[in-house]
């Protein structure tokens, strides 16, 4: 296993008395695509700010392929792209990449390139004030990929997107990871990046929760399965005193169960089927697992 | 450092000319300028004086409230804006350095007010030219005038741009943009009028008051100009310019002592934001 590309150990940042970010640890791998969910004001824009050097931490360290924030080797191996962006309406996309190519010292004819796969080739000479919003944000990817990166801070990069601009825009940012860049992207919540990061790291009031596969967040939330039933007029009395659950009214009934107990629960109900008008199965959704772990560690706070 | 510096000139040169910045100060200053020479030329027959001359004399005056002007209005944004808009966090996250950023941009916006400043005065001078003549005191006092205008525009843009890195907001950028120029351009003027009627003659007349006049960037100009010239009749705070304690030379130190200062104070400020 090598060393992580970025790599915070305890990591705190703070403005006045108010904690920003908490004793934050995390690593990046290269290749690998983490994704960081928490609400706005969870700290996911002071923790990328950190690691370009651009707050200095209280506690804690980062390192970014083992060079400190700020310096010139961490500032060459990171590529970023911050919440709101609005490049300077008349200059044109092509324009843009020059400025930051040159900034980076990259060569200018690997513009076409990254042009080419944002798929912004046809307005590469289109002032930047005609473009769209998907298209903007594709410009911001783009010069996010200037210079072969080696980590790529993408902070909420996908938000007001449509879905197929956010499809496209993953693929690119798989492309990247597949050439050995390191991805620290942020999000709202697990709907949105669903199965295109590797980890997944979720932040609320500037302290982490939980970090881990998507499947180890569902594993650790143990969220129950809901099974709604619909029994006919007057039967639901009888369902509840036999197998459990609340009753919503008259004929509805809710039982939480394990998700290894589901299917005994079920043929349990497939021998009420006379009394029974219909089923309907939930599993815990992304965005419960995501309140799950989020507020859970409010409730521990107000203890 | 020199390509940096080189790419962020090109961006914000090429913004200072797409956002019609260049052209409208060009315009702006350029009917100023021809309205005074052809209305001076009107006098200047009858005077038997020389119009280039006289036109400097009334143009350094009017230059005084318009050059700072467009260089403040040039330059209030630049950061202030950016950094509202996110652009500067992601110019900051390259391998720039911040004083790159700073002198970069103060280079494109001072060539930007240069280039409009030297354009008008030059298509005035050679629309004058032809129809009136100049002598050689003329085109000297004329030529002094195009440099230390493009050199009052250079120390009104470091102003702007310090305010803009001072204040990180658009709107507070913008306020204090326009209370600086009221204070150095307008309120200055008055304060020291009000000083000398008060005082009358003394030591603070002859002592005190010409160092006070070439203090602030915008009177040591208009010193400057009115101070070289010798044939045009100039009245109030600017026939001080009859009575100097030290050289007109020293009223462009005092010019070039204030970009050096408001340049370095930039920087240091620009080291401190937090993108």
């Amino acid at each position: 296993m090598t060393d992580p590309i970025l790599d915070i150990r305890n990591l705190s940042v703070s403005f006045g008395k108010l904690y920003a970010l908490d004793d934050i640890s995390l690593t990046v791998a290269a290749g690998e695509r983490l994704a960081l969910i928490g609400h706005n004001g969870a700290g996911k824009s002071t923790l990328f700010k950190a690691v370009l050097g651009f707050l200095t931490p209280e506690t804690g360290s980062v390192s970014i392929a083992g060079h400190p924030p700020g310096t010139d080797a961490a500032r060459i191996a990171i590529t970023y792209l911050p919440e709101v962006v609005a490049f300077p309406r008349s200059l044109t996309g092509r324009e843009v990449l020059a400025y930051f190519s040159g900034l980076r010292s990259a060569t200018r004819t690997g513009i076409f390139d990254l042009l080419d796969r944002v798929g912004l080739t046809e307005a590469a000479d289109r002032p930047v004030g005609t473009y769209s919003k998907g298209m903007r944000q594709r410009l911001g990817l783009a010069q996010a990929l200037i210079g072969a990166p080696r980590l790529l801070l993408l902070d909420e990069p996908t938000s007001g997107l449509d879905p197929v601009s956010r499809h496209d825009f993953y693929e690119v940012i798989a492309e990247a990871a597949a050439r050995g860049a390191a991805v620290l992207l942020s999000s709202h919540g697990l709907e949105e990046i669903q199965s295109r990061t590797d980890r997944v790291a979720i932040l609320s009031r500037g302290a982490l929760r939980a970090v881990g596969t998507m499947e180890d967040l569902a594993r650790q939330a143990a969220l129950p399965t809901t099974i709604r039933v619909t029994a006919l007029q007057g039967e639901a009395d009888r369902l509840q005193s036999e197998l459990g659950g609340r009753r919503i009214n008259g004929c509805r009934l809710e039982i939480d169960c394990t998700p290894e107990a589901k299917l005994a629960l079920l043929a349990r109900l497939g021998a009420h089927r006379d009394v029974l008008e219909d089923i309907d199965v939930t599993a815990p959704g992304l965005d419960d697992i995501y309140r799950h772990h989020s507020r859970s560690s409010d409730m521990e706070e107000r203890t | 450092m020199t390509a940096r510096i080189a790419t962020i000139f090109i961006q914000e040169f090429s913004l200072a000319r797409r956002n019609l910045w260049v052209l409208l100060a060009t315009i702006v200053l350029a009917l100023f300028a021809l309205a005074l020479a052809f209305f001076g030329a009107g006098q200047g027959v009858a005077l038997d004086a020389d119009i280039l001359t006289l036109t400097s004399a009334s143009l350094a005056t009017l230059s005084v409230y318009l050059i700072p002007l467009i260089a403040l209005l040039m330059s209030y944004d630049s950061f202030a804006g950016e950094i509202e808009r996110g652009a500067l966090a992601l110019t900051l996250a390259t391998p720039v350095r911040r004083w790159e950023v700073f002198v970069a941009k103060f280079l494109a916006q001072g060539a930007a007010v240069g280039v409009s400043i030297m354009l008008a005065y030059a298509i005035t001078g050679f629309a004058v030219l032809p129809l009136y003549g100049a002598g050689p005191e003329g085109i000297a006092a004329w030529l002094r005038l195009i440099a230390s205008s493009v050199l009052l525009g250079a120390v009104f843009v470091a102003v702007g741009l310090a305010l803009s890195a001072l204040s990180s907001r658009t709107a507070r950028a913008a306020a204090l943009a326009i209370g600086t120029w009221l204070v150095l351009v307008v309120l200055y003027d008055l304060a020291l009028l009000g000083a000398i009627m008060a005082s009358g003659e003394g030591t603070f007349a002859s002592h005190v008051f010409p160092w006070l006049v070439i203090a602030n960037p915008a009177d040591a100009f208009r010193l400057y100009n009115l101070a070289s010239l010798d044939s045009v009749p100039v009245a109030g705070i600017d026939g001080l310019a009859r009575t100097l304690p030290f050289p007109p030379g020293a009223a462009i130190g005092a010019l070039a002592l204030w970009l050096v200062t408001t340049v370095s104070l930039g920087i240091a400020r620009t080291k401190r934001i937090v993108p």
